[in-house]
């Protein structure tokens, strides 16, 4: 089933941290086998924050192998010596667990795709997010245990979405977790309910003209698709028009850039999405009882139709 | 499935295009006698008093908590129950058999006021997918929008959503009818069988998709026709219908219903004659 949320503060930033926990849990009934955030936080945006993992959490209900410690820590050194060897500088580095990192990074070279094939040529480690204010944080567990192991109860900024996953498709992992990252391109996630019925054939393409998946998990197929297009030139909104007719099956997705937030619904509407939009917050999720939960005022909300893409801009 | 044969004589209700067959087959004879009617009786029903009043605040009630305590309050006889702060919560208000005059101050989540029979609600807020599921008998009013799947499988009563509704209302309905006040999104009337949808503004792909009977009436803009529905003619009697119903719904004053388009089952689908498979069997 799944359950996705999103906000965007316009003009102003707020605790979106907070607010997102709140709105994942709200939906937590529709899957806790993983919950993931993609939080666009306040930064300087001198340095890039990279977000990823030398392995999986092998608990709560895991599909994945254990593996000794020991194996994080030689996988995290090579990781160092890269981004040494690219002229890439650690600012400032977070273990937050055994298995999970946050680097921010000094790294003056636009194209990240080199940076990140580098990267994770390194068997076992994962990028998550790449960017100068996206921090994508994804674990087994509801939105309450994520939010309290990875201490995002307090991270402000503008605009943010998440995801509360049944795992169907795929494995109960953070690789096949959501929000994915747009890679290669910087401050780009993606979160997405339903099914992708086309995705072997695209990701066939798509692999053929350069682009990575890390796991098996349809919803990928979205960001890796959104991203091609941006590659050849399109604007996000174009991007996502496209891809009504070129993904085939019964998706919502939300698209996140570094001051955009965008949804796109399928054409035969079959997936829920409930929409409050006023001057200075824009909210939305699969049910309404997500935007209650910061919102719990009466407010006027409403289901964009079949076909239907919506931009906006922080 | 009941035998289905078409009629020459037409009744009142045939005549305005609500439905051309009749149900000869054992599940009619058996299960809607009307003689047999008045015997019917609904466990778990309540006689209430319209003038008995109080309000429920469901705040920091679970669904199932405010369901019991409405269940409690019918049955101390209050017949006007208002409903504080329900706060897109799912599933409230199911399952009442009974008369009831009941206000939600607020909007509702998925499956509100779902497999009812009977009640007249006033919703003042939105409410999410699959609203009044399975509806017999009663008024819904919504005052602003609806999500998708509206009035899913209703049988009966009216159901009027003022605001916009999502895809896929009134899909597999069997009666009643269903009130538009805005837009309604793809597939509306999807597979329906009787009843009636009434949409004042544009309405989006796919409309009446494979419906067996029924009739839905637009006011706006179609986005496209599904298999099978076609345009019929709007007769005189059904702007008379149609006026009445916007009138009595408090919808649409001054809605000039003799542009309306009329929609209607083309039938070129059907194959009611067709035995079913088992059947077949037995003849053979």
């Amino acid at each position: 089933m799944c359950g996705i949320a999103g906000l965007i503060h316009r003009g102003k930033s707020s605790n979106v941290g907070h607010e997102l926990q709140g709105m994942l849990q709200a939906l937590k009934h529709r899957g806790e086998d993983s919950t993931g955030y993609a939080l666009y936080g306040d930064t300087d945006g001198k340095n890039f924050i990279m977000r990823f993992k030398v392995g999986e959490n092998v608990g709560e209900g895991s599909t994945s192998v254990a593996e000794d410690v020991s194996v994080y820590d030689e996988r995290k050194k090579i990781v160092d010596s890269y981004l040494a060897e690219m002229g890439a500088k650690i600012i400032k580095e977070e273990r937050i667990l055994p298995y999970s990192l946050r680097y921010e990074i000094e790294y003056n070279k636009k194209d990240l795709l080199e940076f990140s094939q580098k990267i994770e040529s390194i068997p076992g480690v994962e990028i998550l997010s790449m960017g100068k204010s996206l921090e994508v944080i994804k674990d087994l567990g509801n939105a309450k245990m994520v939010c309290d192991r990875y201490n995002l109860d307090k991270l402000v900024g503008t605009h943010a979405i998440g995801h509360a996953r049944m795992a169907t498709e795929s494995g109960v992992d953070i690789k096949s977790a959501h929000p994915f990252w747009g890679y290669p391109f910087s401050d780009v996630s993606v979160v997405h309910n339903g099914q992708l019925t086309n995705y072997w054939n695209n990701r066939r393409a798509l692999e053929n003209k350069g682009m990575r998946f890390m796991s098996e998990c349809d919803s990928e197929l979205i960001a890796v698709y959104l991203a091609e297009k941006m590659r050849d030139g399109a604007s996000l909104e174009e991007g996502m028009k496209e891809s009504l007719t070129g993904l085939d099956g019964v998706f919502t997705y939300f698209v996140a850039t570094k001051d955009s937030l965008g949804m796109a619904k399928d054409t035969m509407a079959a997936k829920p999405l409930v929409l409050y939009e006023s001057d200075d917050l824009v909210a939305m999720g699969s049910e309404e009882i997500a935007i209650r939960s910061i919102l719990p005022q009466e407010i006027d909300t409403y289901d964009p139709f079949d076909g239907e893409v919506k931009v906006w801009q922080i | 499935m009941a035998n289905l044969k078409n009629v020459t004589k037409k009744t009142k209700a045939q005549a305005m295009g609500m439905h051309s067959e009749v149900l000869t087959g054992r599940t009619q004879q058996k299960f809607f006698n009307p003689d047999e009617a008045e015997n019917f009786y609904y466990f778990g029903t309540y006689d209430v008093d319209f003038n008995k009043r109080t309000d429920l605040d469901v705040k920091n009630m679970t669904a199932a908590e405010a369901n019991k305590e409405l269940d409690n309050l019918m049955s101390q006889g209050y017949g006007t129950i208002v409903i504080k702060n329900p706060q897109g919560k799912h599933s409230l208000g199911v399952g009442i058999l009974n008369k009831l005059n009941l206000i939600f101050e607020g909007s509702l989540g998925y499956f509100g006021m779902g497999s009812s029979d009977g009640p007249i609600v006033r919703i003042n807020g939105r409410v999410g997918w699959s609203c009044a599921e399975n509806l017999m008998a009663g008024k819904v009013v919504i005052e602003k929008n609806a999500g998708s799947c509206f009035g899913a499988a209703i049988r009966g009563g009216d159901l009027i959503c003022k605001g916009s509704v999502g895809a896929r209302t009134g899909i597999d309905m069997k009666g009643g009818t269903i009130i538009i006040g805005g837009d309604a999104g793809a597939f509306t009337g999807f597979m329906m069988q009787r009843g009636r949808i009434i949409i004042l503004g544009d309405v989006g792909i796919n409309l009446g998709d494979s419906m067996y009977d029924g009739t839905i009436f637009v006011g706006g803009e179609i986005g496209s026709y599904g298999s099978d529905a076609v345009d019929s003619e709007l007769t005189q009697s059904d702007q008379d219908w149609l006026r009445r119903k916007l009138r009595v719904a408090e919808i649409g004053e001054n809605f000039d219903v003799s542009k309306m388009k009329k929609i209607v089952a083309g039938k070129k689908l059907w194959n009611y004659d067709n035995l079913e498979p088992a059947e077949k069997k037995g003849a053979i």
